[in-house]
C-alpha cells in the first residue's frame, strides 16, 4: 500500500502542472468561479489544446490517438485539472461513454474513423438512450430501425439527450426486432446528427438552460455498417456504455466535487453583509468538514477501485458507490453554499454572489441523482448485483 | 499509487478470519461476554501464537487484525494492548506480552481531561508510588497491567499484584468493559516513554478504531443480507422490497467509503504522512458513525428478532457505539478537520 506518486507519476504530475499554469491566463486562480454554463467555442478551443499536448484519452490505445498510459495518469490529470479549475473538454459523453464503447465493440475501421476527432474535440457525441416511455427501463426502448438494403431506417423519439444540439454523432439504442424478448430486440447504432430526418429540439432545464434535447428521427437512413455489435446485441453494448458512465467516471466526479469544495471554502471565508464570517460558525464548520470527509472517502474509494482495475482488468465492485454517493454529496454541498448567502441566495445574476454561480450549481445538482441512472436504480443494482439480494422486479 | 495490502498482509487476514471463525463463533462470543471478565491466559496465548502480540507488527498489520476482530467481535483486550498501550511499553514488558503472559491497557481519561490530545493528568507520582484516579479505562478488569498517564510521565501498575485498584463499571458493550482505576500510593514502575508519545498513540488508536468499525459494519451488512435473502412476508422474500433492500444498499455504500478512509488513515499514520491528522479524524468520525447506522439498519430489517437480547446484533451495535464514543464523537473530529481546512491555508489540505 502506498498512496504516493511513483517517481514516474510525480514527473507526469509536475509536467502537467507546469503545462496547465502556462496554458491558462495568469490571474486564472484568483478569478471568481464562472457560473458553469458552457461556452462551446471556448470549450472546443481548450479541448484542442489539451489534445495537442497529449492530455486527452490518456489511457486509450496509442494507435487511435490515445496516450496508452496507465489509469493512474488519468486520475492525476483529473486531480490536477480540478485543483486549478481548468475548463472541461467539450466531449464529455464521447470521452466517458461513446469512446470506451467504440474501443470495446468497434471494428478497426470504426475505431480509426471516430476516435481521433472525438479526442480532439472536432466531433461531439450525444447519447440517445432515454425515450418518453422508457428511462430507467432502457430495455423498453421503442425507437425503430428497419433494414432497407444496405441502410437502417430509423423512426422514433429520444429525450433528455445532453448536448444533442451541438453533437455530430449519436450513440443510439434502437429496436430492430420487435418480436424478440425486450432485451434481445435491441441494437446499437452510430448516427450522424446532421443526416436528413434528424430533428433536435432543445428543452429548457430547471436551471433555465437548454442543455438537453428531444431528438426526433423521421426515416433517417443509417449505413448498415454503422452499428456496434450485431443486430440484437444492443443491450450488451449499452451495458458497456453504462458501466463507463457510472463507473470509471468516479475520478471525474470526485475531481468536480473537489472543485466545488474549494469554492465552498472560499465562499465560507467571505464576510456576509452584516460582518460575520460563515467559516467561524461551529455548525457550518461541522457541515463543511463533513463534505471534506465525504470527498476523501470518494477519492480513496476510487483509488481502491482503480487498484483492483490495474491488477485484474475489472474495476472493483466498490466503484459502484461512486456516482451514487457523489450525487448526494454534491446536492448537500450546493445547498449548504446557498444557505451561507442568506437572503442573497435568491439573487441569481448581477448583484448576487459570483453572478449566480451557486444558484446555478445548486439547481443543476438536482439532476445528478436522475441522470446516468437514478439513485433508486443504482441502489437496486448494488442490492441485487453486488450484495446479492433477490431481484425486486 | 497502490491501494492494496501486500501478499503477507492478505495471508495474515486469511489466517485471522479462519482462527476467529473457528474459535469465536457468535455463541461463544456471547457466553464469554456475559461471563465475569478476567484475564483469560488461554485465549491470550492463542493470540500470541498467531503472532498478533508481536511488537514487530506494523500498523497496517494491526489494521488488518482490527478489522477482522471487529467483524468477529473478539472479546479479548487486543485493542487495548496493541492500539493503546503497545506503543509505549518497554522491551521487557513487550516480550512478556508477545509471549502471551501479560495483557495491558492504557489509563488516560478522567472527567476533567478525557482525551489523549493535550491530556492533563491529575495522577501524582511520589517516587514510585501513584495516587489519583482514572475513569473510564478500557478492559481494566481483563488485563494484567495498566499504563497510567500521570502528571509527569507514564507508569505501569501490576494489577496481578494490586487487584484492589480496579473498580469494574457496568458497561453497555459487555465485550469491552470499562473500569475505574483508583490509585492510592500504589507502587508503579516508570516507563522510559514520555507523555510526548501520546499524540502518536492517539493517532494509531483512532486509525485502528476506524478499522474495527469497518469490521463491525461488514458483519452488520452480512447479517442483514443473510436475513433479507431468506425471510418471507406477504409471500415474498423481504429482500425484494426496496424499502428493505435499499437500506442494505446504504449499508454497503457507507461500508465501502469507511473502508477506504480507514485504510488511508492507517497508511498515513504508518508513514507519518503530512495528512495523518486529518486522515485519522476523517476515518474515525465517518467509520464509527457508519458502523452505528449500519447496525441500526440491520436491526430494523430483522424486525422483532433484531430487537432481542438473544440475537447477536445488539452486541455489534454496542461495540459500534463504544467506538463512536471513543476519543470523542464525530463532531469533535470534524472540528479538527474544519480547523485544518478552514483556518490554515485550507486549499492545500483539500487536495
Ligand atoms: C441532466 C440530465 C441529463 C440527461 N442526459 C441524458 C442523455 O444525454 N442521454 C439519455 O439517453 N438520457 C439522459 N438523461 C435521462 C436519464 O437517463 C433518465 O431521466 C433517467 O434514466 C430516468 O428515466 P426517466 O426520466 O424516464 O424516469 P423514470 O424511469 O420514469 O423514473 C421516475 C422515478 O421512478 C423511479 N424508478 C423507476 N424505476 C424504478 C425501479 N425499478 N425501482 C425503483 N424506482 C424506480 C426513478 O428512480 C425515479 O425516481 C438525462 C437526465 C438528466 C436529468
Amino acid at each position: 500500500m502506498d498512496f504516493r506518486d511513483t517517481p514516474e507519476e510525480a514527473e507526469f504530475r509536475r509536467e502537467l502542472r507546469q503545462w496547465l499554469t502556462g496554458s491558462l491566463p495568469d490571474d486564472w486562480t484568483e478569478r471568481a468561479p464562472t457560473v458553469g454554463r458552457f461556452d462551446v467555442d471556448t470549450s472546443r478551443a481548450w479541448s484542442k489544446r489539451l489534445y495537442d499536448a497529449g492530455y486527452v484519452g490518456l489511457t486509450w490505445p496509442k494507435e487511435y490517438g490515445g496516450g496508452g498510459a496507465p489509469y493512474t495518469h488519468q486520475g492525476i490529470f483529473l486531480e490536477e485539472t480540478a485543483r486549478i479549475g481548468a475548463p472541461d473538454h467539450i466531449g464529455g459523453i464521447g470521452l466517458g461513454m461513446a469512446g470506451p464503447t467504440i474501443i470495446a465493440w468497434g471494428s478497426e475501421e470504426q475505431k480509426k474513423r471516430y476516435l481521433a476527432p472525438l479526442l480532439s474535440g472536432e466531433e461531439v457525441w450525444c447519447q440517445g438512450f432515454s425515450e418518453p416511455g422508457s428511462g430507467s427501463d432502457l430495455a423498453g426502448a421503442k425507437t425503430r430501425a428497419v433494414l432497407d438494403g444496405d441502410e437502417w431506417v430509423v423512426n422514433g423519439q429520444k429525450v433528455w439527450s445532453s448536448w444533442a444540439h451541438i453533437a455530430n454523432w449519436c450513440i443510439l439504442v434502437v429496436r430492430t426486432d420487435p418480436e424478440a424478448e425486450k432485451h434481445r430486440g435491441l441494437s446499437y447504432l452510430l448516427v450522424d446528427m446532421h443526416a436528413p430526418g434528424v430533428d433536435v429540439r432543445p428543452l429548457k432545464q430547471i436551471t433555465g438552460d437548454p442543455e438537453f434535447n428531444e431528438i426526433f428521427f423521421t426515416d433517417v437512413r443509417v449505413p448498415r455498417e454503422s452499428m456496434l455489435g450485431q443486430p440484437g446485441e444492443g443491450w450488451n453494448v449499452a451495458m458497456t456504455t453504462l458501466l463507463h458512465e457510472r463507473g470509471t467516471l468516479g475520478f471525474a466526479l470526485t475531481a468536480a466535487l473537489e472543485r466545488q469544495l474549494r469554492n465552498l471554502i472560499r465562499l465560507a471565508k467571505l464576510p456576509t453583509p452584516d460582518g460575520r464570517i460563515p467559516a467561524d460558525d461551529p455548525v457550518i464548520r461541522d457541515e463543511i468538514a463533513q463534505e471534506w470527509i465525504d470527498l476523501q472517502a470518494l477519492r480513496f474509494t476510487n483509488y481502491r477501485s482503480l487498484t483492483t482495475l490495474a491488477k485484474t482488468g475489472v474495476p472493483g465492485p466498490e466503484g459502484s458507490v461512486a456516482k451514487l454517493h457523489w450525487s448526494e454529496t454534491n446536492q448537500r454541498l450546493t445547498k449548504l453554499a446557498l444557505s451561507l448567502q442568506g437572503l442573497a441566495a435568491q439573487l441569481d445574476g448581477e448583484g448576487g454572489i459570483w453572478d449566480g454561480f451557486w444558484q446555478y450549481q445548486q439547481l443543476r445538482s438536482r439532476g445528478n441523482t436522475i441522470e446516468a441512472g437514478t439513485s433508486e436504480v443504482l441502489r437496486n443494482i448494488i442490492a441485487e448485483r453486488v450484495v446479492g439480494l433477490p431481484r425486486s422486479r | 499509487m497502490d491501494f492494496a495490502f501486500s501478499e503477507e498482509q492478505e495471508l495474515l487476514r486469511a489466517a485471522a478470519r479462519d482462527y476467529l471463525a473457528d474459535r469465536w463463533p457468535s455463541d461463544h462470543v456471547v457466553t464469554t461476554a456475559d461471563a465475569e471478565p478476567s484475564f483469560d491466559g488461554k485465549v491470550w496465548r492463542e493470540l500470541a501464537d498467531l503472532g498478533w502480540l508481536d511488537p514487530s507488527l506494523g500498523l497496517l498489520e494491526h489494521a488488518v487484525i482490527a478489522e477482522e476482530t471487529g467483524f468477529a467481535l473478539l472479546p479479548a483486550p487486543w485493542f487495548s494492548t496493541t492500539a493503546l498501550a503497545g506503543p509505549v511499553l518497554d522491551a521487557p514488558l513487550q516480550e512478556r506480552v508477545a509471549a502471551g503472559e501479560r495483557a495491558v491497557t492504557l489509563a488516560w481519561a478522567e472527567p476533567a481531561s478525557w482525551t489523549l490530545r493535550g491530556q492533563r493528568s491529575s495522577v501524582r507520582a511520589d517516587g514510585d508510588r501513584l495516587t489519583g484516579s482514572k475513569v473510564p479505562v478500557a478492559d481494566l478488569a481483563s488485563v494484567t497491567d495498566v499504563v497510567v498517564v500521570a502528571a509527569d510521565g507514564l507508569y505501569v501498575v501490576d494489577l496481578v499484584e494490586h487487584p484492589d485498584v480496579v473498580v469494574p463499571l457496568s458497561t453497555t458493550d459487555r465485550t469491552r468493559r470499562l473500569g475505574e482505576l483508583r490509585l492510592d500510593g500504589t507502587p508503579a514502575r516508570r516507563l522510559d516513554a514520555g507523555l510526548d508519545r501520546l499524540d502518536d498513540v492517539r493517532r494509531r488508536a483512532l486509525a485502528l478504531a476506524a478499522c474495527e468499525a469497518v469490521g463491525v459494519s461488514q458483519r452488520a451488512m452480512d447479517l442483514a443480507a443473510e436475513h433479507t435473502k431468506t425471510r418471507q412476508q406477504f409471500g415474498r422474500v423481504i429482500g425484494t422490497y426496496q424499502g428493505v433492500s435499499h437500506q442494505v444498499a446504504n449499508i454497503y455504500v457507507a461500508l465501502q467509503l469507511s473502508r477506504s478512509l480507514a485504510y488511508w488513515a492507517a497508511w498515513a499514520v504508518s508513514e507519518g504522512d503530512p495528512e495523518q491528522e486529518t486522515a485519522v479524524a476523517a476515518a474515525k468520525a465517518f467509520a464509527t458513525e457508519s458502523a452505528v447506522l449500519a447496525c441500526e439498519s440491520a436491526i430494523q430489517v430483522h424486525g422483532g428478532i433484531g430487537f432481542t437480547w438473544e440475537h447477536v446484533l445488539h452486541r455489534y451495535y454496542k461495540r459500534a457505539q463504544w467506538l463512536e464514543a471513543f476519543e470523542g464523537y464525530g463532531r469533535l473530529h470534524r472540528a479538527a478537520v474544519a480547523a485544518a481546512i478552514l483556518d490554515g491555508n485550507g486549499t492545500e489540505v483539500a487536495a
